[in-house]
């Protein structure tokens, strides 16, 4: 009873990223544990994307696969995951907490009466049991969570881990799970894509933000221009998204959303408690504000003192000037 | 139409969290509490589809110590019907034992709708909702930022936000649990004659003792710690042209980060 289920997410025929950051996370602890890393994939036409997943650690790839979950489904989903558990037996059942990590999770963990700790930024082992430290109170806290149940269940904060390819890659072997599936109770009824190559800004490993000091919609162009240089998502505080500056997907915050990049430009953002709360585990903080005493610089590792408008398009010309080089 | 709303009251969003000395927990002396910002959408969510289905009753459920009832009657003055205060005795629940409190409180009365938040702002969880939609075997939407009623009113569709600006949009007929997310509503004010009404609309009282089933807790909270401060960094001083050459290098060569 030492392996580890990793849910693998993918979308447009790719393995997310995030998904193989927990992989190479799994793969450090199966290593503690003398146990096994599967990865588990929930959907169709799966089997090209399984073809490099040794790389990353997996020892075996289970293809649970059926034409009506083709499009995620908490109900079918849920029965795909439990099948997997009851067949595996792992100790350690991993995802991602992404919408559909947060939808299916705790649906899953109360089926099978098992602890789930949510959104966490780190797993380690201790004396071979799980311990996941999270964040609370919008991050003003930490705790660890340890587990009363032999299954023990986590999802984690996108960007919490590196991605380690493995020098010799192993040969993940392929399993399929037949499942027994019929009719879906509530199948999803449309997809809409999102921008094609738009990062979520749970996802983003850069992100530029703006604050009410944008004035307009139309200024946020200036930070969407310097994120297209650096590959950057853009996000907004509070006040911009409720001053109509930016629709509210955007927020960065303890009511928005709770980011962790390894770059964070904050531009004309006074860096109040609850914009903080949404960001502060950003390994790398900017600030540009005009104001000398405004309390974000007491967190940024760089701040600028001057007038956003002048300094963003000049910070573009550098960056494109140092990436051309 | 029947519709329950699950608020959990939690720490004002300025609140300055200190640690216990033994890392227990939070030190809870002076702590203003506030409803969860998410419940709130939940709460404006059941005005606002009872309005729209022309009628129906609206329920608000807290389980917690007897402070909470002051965040059903803010419910109560925004123009939910009735409240239910389940008592948490001094005790406090893991996601799991609370939803099967809750849960208990739910099944057979009959609900259509069941509103809750995303996530309470406290422990952050974003478990009690699908977990209850388990024990009550009814389906959920998690996250939601768009509900309307189908047009024979025995449903909705649901809209929920995914990774890259996607949307995934659901038609569920009731009974069905959904998450609310900011962008579904702007929760109204409570009105002063909102609020003096509040004061006599029921709040029944029940014990959570009655409503455990002996449900033990799945997980424990430990070594409470205040993540590491953040310490101010660099000010990059000099004409504008410098700062914006000089930023961009410290991010290069510095923080490693571009
Ligand atoms: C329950 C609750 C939940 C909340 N949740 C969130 C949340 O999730 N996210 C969030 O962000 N906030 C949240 N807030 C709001 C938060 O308290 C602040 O009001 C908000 O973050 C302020 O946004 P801001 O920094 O953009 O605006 P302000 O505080 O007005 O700051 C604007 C800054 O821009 C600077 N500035 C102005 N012009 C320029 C210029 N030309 N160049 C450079 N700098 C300039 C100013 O010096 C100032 O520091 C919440 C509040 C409550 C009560
Ligand atoms: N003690 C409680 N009383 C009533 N509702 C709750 C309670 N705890 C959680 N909820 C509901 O479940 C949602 C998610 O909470 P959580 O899983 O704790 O993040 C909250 O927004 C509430 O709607």
């Amino acid at each position: 009873m030492s392996e580890i289920v990793v849910l693998c997410e993918h979308q447009n025929e790719k393995i997310k990223k995030t998904s193989l950051e927990l992989l190479s996370k799994a793969h450090d602890l199966a290593g503690q544990l003398s146990g096994k890393v599967i990865a588990l994939f929930i959907g169709t036409g799966m089997e090209p994307l399984v073809s490099e997943l040794g790389l990353y650690g997996a020892d075996s790839a289970v293809l649970a696969e059926h034409s009506l979950l083709d499009r995620y489904n908490t109900l079918g989903y849920a029965q795909a995951v439990c099948q997997a558990v009851e067949q595996f037996k792992p100790s350690i059942l991993l995802g991602t907490a992404s919408p559909l990590g947060k939808d299916l999770f705790p649906r899953v963990a109360a089926r099978l009466k098992t602890g789930l700790a949510s959104d966490c930024t780190d797993i380690r082992l201790e004396g071979g049991k799980l311990i996941a430290s999270r964040p609370v109170y919008s991050g003003k806290a930490f705790v660890d969570v340890v587990f009363n149940t032999p299954l023990q269940m986590a999802t984690t904060r996108p960007n919490s881990f590196p991605i380690k390819t493995l020098e010799t890659g192993k040969t993940a072997k392929v399993v399929r799970l037949n499942l027994n599936l019929s009719s879906l109770r509530c199948p999803m009824k449309e997809l809409g894509q999102g921008e094609t190559g738009r990062v979520d800004l749970t996802e983003a490993e850069i992100i530029v933000s703006g604050g009410r000091a944008m004035a307009n919609a139309d200024n946020f162009k200036i930070l969407r221009e310097m994120a297209q240089v650096i590959g950057a998502s853009v996000g907004a505080s509070r006040a911009a998204v409720d001053s109509g500056y930016a629709p509210h997907d955007m927020q960065v915050g303890q009511t928005g959303k709770v980011v962790n990049p390894k770059l964070y430009m904050a531009c004309g953002i006074s860096g109040a408690i609850q914009h903080l709360a949404g960001m502060r585990t950003s390994k790398v903080i900017v600030a540009i504000n005009k104001d000398p005493e405004a309390p974000i610089f007491g967190k940024a590792d760089y701040g600028i003192v001057g007038d956003l408008f002048t300094l963003v398009p000049l910070l573009t010309q550098e960056f494109k000037k140092l990436l051309a080089e | 139409m029947k519709i329950a709303c699950l608020i959990k009251q939690v720490p004002d969003t300025e609140t300055r969290i200190r640690i216990k000395p033994d890392r227990s927990g939070i030190e809870e002396s002076d702590i203003k509490y506030i409803v969860s910002p998410y419940c709130e959408f939940a709460v404006e969510e059941a005005l606002r589809v009872k309005e729209k289905a022309g009628g129906g009753e609206a329920t608000v459920i807290s389980l917690g110590p007897d402070r909470v009832v002051e965040a059903i009657r803010t419910a109560l003055a925004m123009g939910i019907d009735k409240g239910i205060h389940i008592d948490s005795e001094g005790k406090s629940f893991d996601s799991y034992a609370t939803a099967v409190v809750l849960a208990n409180v739910l099944r057979d009365r009959g609900f259509d709708m069941i509103l809750c938040g995303k996530q309470a702002i406290d422990g952050d969880n974003g478990q009690v909702g699908p977990m209850i939609a388990e024990l009550l075997d009814i389906p959920q939407v998690m996250i939601i930022e768009r509900l309307e009623l189908t047009a024979d009113k025995k449903g909705v569709t649901a809209t929920r936000r995914v990774a890259g600006g996607g949307k995934e949009v659901y038609e569920i007929s009731f009974p069905a649990l959904f998450g609310c997310e900011k962008g579904l509503n702007v929760p109204r004010y409570a009105s002063l004659p909102g609020i003096m009404k509040a004061k006599t609309k029921p709040i029944e009282k029940l014990k959570s003792s009655d409503l455990l089933n002996g449900a033990l807790p799945l997980v424990q909270w430990a070594n409470y710690q205040l993540p590491p401060e953040r310490m101010a960094g660099k000010k990059i001083e000099g004409d504008l042209a410098y700062q914006a050459h000089e930023l961009v290098r410290l991010l290069r060569e510095e923080a490693k980060v571009i």
